[in-house]
């Protein structure tokens, strides 16, 4: 398939996701079709409308879905021949769209718990996980549970969890949501950090536009299983083709 | 565990991480209370009690795996008092068969019914919800028509045990117990010893990487596949450890009532067990233990105190269930500590307020 329309401008990096031809086909529709993408380090939105594959996407990436056909190299490694739960130890990390933070657990044990399965040195656990807390912004005593905390904590909380233990690619899914707009503003301070502070490659899905723009370098965007577009994200929301896909949706 | 916010500025790593005084004052209570139990219960109450004690620790144990395989992985058994009957005839048959010392045969109970609870749990692997519990309970109603159909234990001595006679008889001697607990008073403090370290071993499991694994099983398994967490082996481990638990109880069992008889275990029994454990609180392991008092002091109680059907219990038992999934999921484990407290807040609340105005008194 032919690179989308503003793949011309993408920065010349070291390319860190390589997709190419990825397809996902479920009884009768195809959620992804024929996608090639290129991220380059940093963070890079992954946008489009409701049901565009976005969340499917993620799903390939750790494992729950196998695709039809594809390949995906991250770090110069075949991310489809490793076991699902083998990712999380080569470095995978993901957020889900629902809230997937564990109440019955305190902050620390949360944060704990990833470190545990990352393959990270046990010995330096707990200075991992009181770094990651830390990074997020999150004061609390760590023996806090959970369950007693608030929608943004909670958040703040899963990110922790995607950072703790050396991550390679950490995967985003709808960070913001339910958050109000004031909140948002911190967690774009701290996803914009990752990269730097980990050394990690960030995927981010979200739907909040003023978001993903302060965020992401690149962002690619999907609609009906196919990429539209992919660039510079100021180039891709300025894109007639994205605004066509995003305009569409409203009208329905 | 929600301590007030009095840890504020420069609390360094260490004393945040560092062992709270609650956690202190809890560990000094439940030492105090182990003690009593050991030390003076058994010359206060007779014989009787003493017997239900030694029943009700042993149960505890059995709804302590029942806890950790629902409270804490989220999947439901309800056989497990059948295996305690395994575990029993295991031990029985053990004791007969070997020579080895009581600690040994213990270990080696637990570890056959290990087996065999690891077992009925692998379709755990595939099924939850109402067809793991439906399966469960096909096993508890197997296991039960086996025990019977076999005479259980159907006397004799060594592995196999079968008497030309048929049944039980008198002839045959009671289970043996360790040498240095043969009287029923020793016995008890051995059995509430051995059920300490059982749950010594659940809470060891629970604040560690499995009890963080299962956690994240049960709030999500695409999460904890996410997070790198073996489902697989989390789940089949759970297992591994209630039955193992559950082995242990069943020996003890054994040897507690010496003659065991299939007619202890009832199918039915399972399911009250699961009743009592949710009314006791199935997400604190504390809960086991109100759960063993329910399913076995309740009944010596109606039945040899109050000369009451036991029936009676099933009745109370659902209200109870009821009373807490309607307003308390947490159980009486969790409720009764939290009513306690505020208790003891309104009366000190009381005293403050009294206070200045006894102050202004001349």
């Amino acid at each position: 398939m032919a690179r989308p329309p503003v793949a011309s401008s993408v920065p010349e990096e070291r390319p860190v996701i390589d997709v190419s031809g990825l397809t996902v086909r479920f009884s009768g529709i195809t959620p992804i079709d024929d996608v090639s993408l290129v991220f380059p380090v940093g963070t890079c939105g992954l946008i489009g409308p409701n049901g565009a594959g976005k969340t499917t996407f993620f799903n390939v990436l750790s494992g729950f879905v196998k695709p039809a056909a594809g390949t995906i190299s991250a770090f110069g490694e075949d991310l489809l021949k490793m076991a699902d739960f083998r990712r999380a130890r080569w470095g995978l990390r993901r957020t889900f769209q629902t809230e997937m933070a564990i109440e019955q657990l305190s902050v620390y044990d949360n944060v704990a718990m990833i470190h545990e399965h990352s393959g990270a040195k046990r010995s330096t656990r707990r200075a991992d996980v009181q770094a990651a807390l830390e990074f997020v912004g999150l004061t609390m005593p760590p023996k806090t549970k959970v369950g007693t905390l608030n929608a943004r904590e909670r958040r703040l909380v899963e990110v922790a969890r995607a950072v703790v233990g050396r991550p390679r690619l950490v995967l985003l899914d709808e960070p913001a949501a339910g958050l109000p707009d004031e909140e948002t503003d911190h967690l774009s301070q701290v996803i914009r950090k990752i990269p730097d502070a980990f050394g990690a490659l960030t995927i981010l899905v979200d739907h909040d536009m003023s978001l993903v723009s302060s965020c992401c370098s690149t962002t690619a965007v999907l609609d009906f299983g196919k990429l539209i577009a992919l660039g510079p994200t100021a180039e891709v929301l300025r894109d007639e083709q994205v605004l066509r896909a995003y305009l569409g949706t409203e009208e329905v | 565990m929600s301590t007030a916010p009095a840890a504020t500025s420069d609390a360094g790593t260490r004393a945040r991480f560092g062992v709270e005084p609650g956690v202190a004052v809890r560990a000094v209570v439940i030492a105090g209370l182990l003690l009593f139990v050991l030390i003076p219960v058994p010359s206060l109450v007779g014989s009787d009690w003493l017997t239900t004690f030694a029943s009700t620790s042993i149960y505890a144990i059995v709804a302590l795996g029942f806890g950790i395989l629902y409270g804490r992985v989220g999947m439901i058994s309800l056989g497990q008092v059948a295996l305690l009957s395994v575990g029993v005839w295991i031990g029985a048959r053990l004791a007969y068969g070997t020579g080895m010392p009581y600690p040994l045969l213990l270990l080696a109970t637990g570890a056959l019914t290990c087996v065999i609870g690891t077992l009925v749990g692998l379709p755990s692997l595939r099924l939850s919800g109402l067809y793991l519990a439906l399966i469960t309970l096909m096993f508890a109603g197997a296991t039960t028509i086996v025990l019977s159909v076999t005479d259980f234990p159907n006397g004799g001595g060594g592995f196999k045990g079968r008497s030309a006679t048929g049944a039980l008889t008198t002839e045959t001697p009671p289970v043996r117990r360790p040498s240095i607990a043969e009287g029923d008073v020793a016995f008890y403090r051995y059995i509430v010893v051995v059920a300490a370290l059982m749950f010594l071993l659940a809470l060891l499991h629970v604040a560690t990487k499995p009890g963080r694994a299962w956690a994240s099983i049960r709030e999500s398994e695409p999460a904890a596949l996410a997070a790198g967490v073996n489902i697989t082996f989390y789940k089949m481990w759970a297992f591994a450890l209630a039955s193992f638990m559950t082995g242990v109880a069943g020996c003890l069992f054994a040897s507690q009532v010496g003659v065991p008889r299939a007619i202890t275990f009832r199918t039915q029994d399972s399911l009250t067990l699961a009743a009592t454990a949710l009314i006791g609180g199935i997400f604190s392991i504390w809960g086991a233990i109100v759960a063993a008092v329910f399913n076995q002091v309740l009944p010596f109680l109606f039945q040899a105190q109050w000369g009451i059907n036991t029936n009676f219990l099933l009745i109370i038992f659902g209200v109870g269930l009821l009373q807490v999934l309607l307003t308390a999921p947490g159980g009486l484990a969790q409720q009764f500590p939290r009513d306690m407290a505020n208790l003891g807040r309104l009366v000190w609340r009381g005293l403050r307020s009294l206070r200045p105005s006894r102050k202004s008194d001349p």
